[in-house]
């Protein structure tokens, strides 16, 4: 995948200034949905009681995911170095199969037309789907 | 044979009864061009696609737009046989057109975040869930006449 232009970054820290504020909700809803509608990401949670959207659960997973895509968006000219352990964290203990990102990003992206359908432009639709996807090598480099 | 839930049934039917063709197919395939700019590919002749702009304002796009969706109109009223619906047009991507299948997902992609922009919170996790599978299935259809 192509790295992050100028005016990619650009895009992602002035979306990412409207859509900050309701960070945890966004990540509440991509998770709940990727759930329902990729039922085999389930499969991660089993250890988890309620898998429903309103679950506890669900919005404290919301939460952490959000974070660490705000932690991203601040190390967004340096992902790998960034997002190191995280990779380690995803590669040695949770070893998430890295095509759970997509899926994941692709929540995250829908959740967004959903709240910000004005925001959400094609031009920003295309630097967070670059963003996302880098996020997603970064956590997948220590994978292997 | 695909089954679809009652549930199924009439969300595409909803989904598809209250859609706008004229914005949503437009807005669908100018988002992929931009979104997924190597799909620009297959769009040659369609005049300025340079920038964003360009791609949104192109009429071009936007006749292609609202074809696309009025084909996927003839999948939503005949849902138990999308194989046979789709089948001349999988020959036309496949022998004439000669579009890579993959690309159908991007544009499927794209349409589900318009039709979510549009729908706002009604575009629960079960909605997408069946939106999703539809489009999957005409997808899947599409694909089916190459070789």
């Amino acid at each position: 995948m192509t790295s992050l232009t100028a005016k990619d970054k650009e895009a992602v820290k002035a979306i990412w200034a409207i859509v900050s504020g309701k960070k945890d909700d966004i990540g509440t809803d991509a998770v709940a949905r990727m759930l329902t509608v990729y039922p085999q990401t389930r499969t991660y949670f089993s250890h988890w009681k309620d898998l429903s959207p309103t679950s506890p659960a669900v919005r404290k997973h919301g939460v952490t995911v959000m974070a660490g895509v705000a932690d991203a968006v601040s190390k967004i000219d340096d992902l790998k170095g960034g997002l190191l352990a995280l990779s380690e964290l995803h590669a040695f203990t949770l070893r998430v199969d890295p095509a759970n990102f997509k899926i994941l990003s692709h929540c995250i992206l829908v959740v967004m037309a959903i709240m910000f359908p004005k925001e959400f432009t094609p031009e920003i639709h295309v630097a967070m789907d670059k963003f996302l996807a880098a996020v997603a090598l970064a956590l997948a480099e220590k994978y292997r | 044979m695909v089954q679809w839930t009652d549930f199924e049934r009439a969300t595409i039917q909803d989904i598809f009864s209250k859609m706008d063709y004229e914005t949503v197919g437009p807005a669908a395939l100018s988002r992929c061009l931009v979104v997924y700019p190597w799909t620009q590919r297959y769009f040659g002749n369609f005049g300025n696609l340079y920038n964003a702009a360009a791609i949104m304002g192109n009429p071009l796009v936007a006749k292609h737009g609202q074809t696309i969706l009025y084909s996927l109109e003839r999948g939503v009223k005949n849902m138990d046989n999308l194989k046979d619906t789709y089948a001349e047009l999988s020959v036309l991507h496949s022998e004439k057109l000669r579009v890579d299948p993959d690309n159908f997902k991007l544009l499927t992609d794209c349409l589900t975040i318009v039709v979510a922009s549009r729908m706002g919170k009604a575009f629960t996790g079960e909605v997408q869930a069946a939106l999703q599978k539809f489009l999957a299935v005409v997808v899947s259809a599409l694909g089916r006449q190459y070789h």
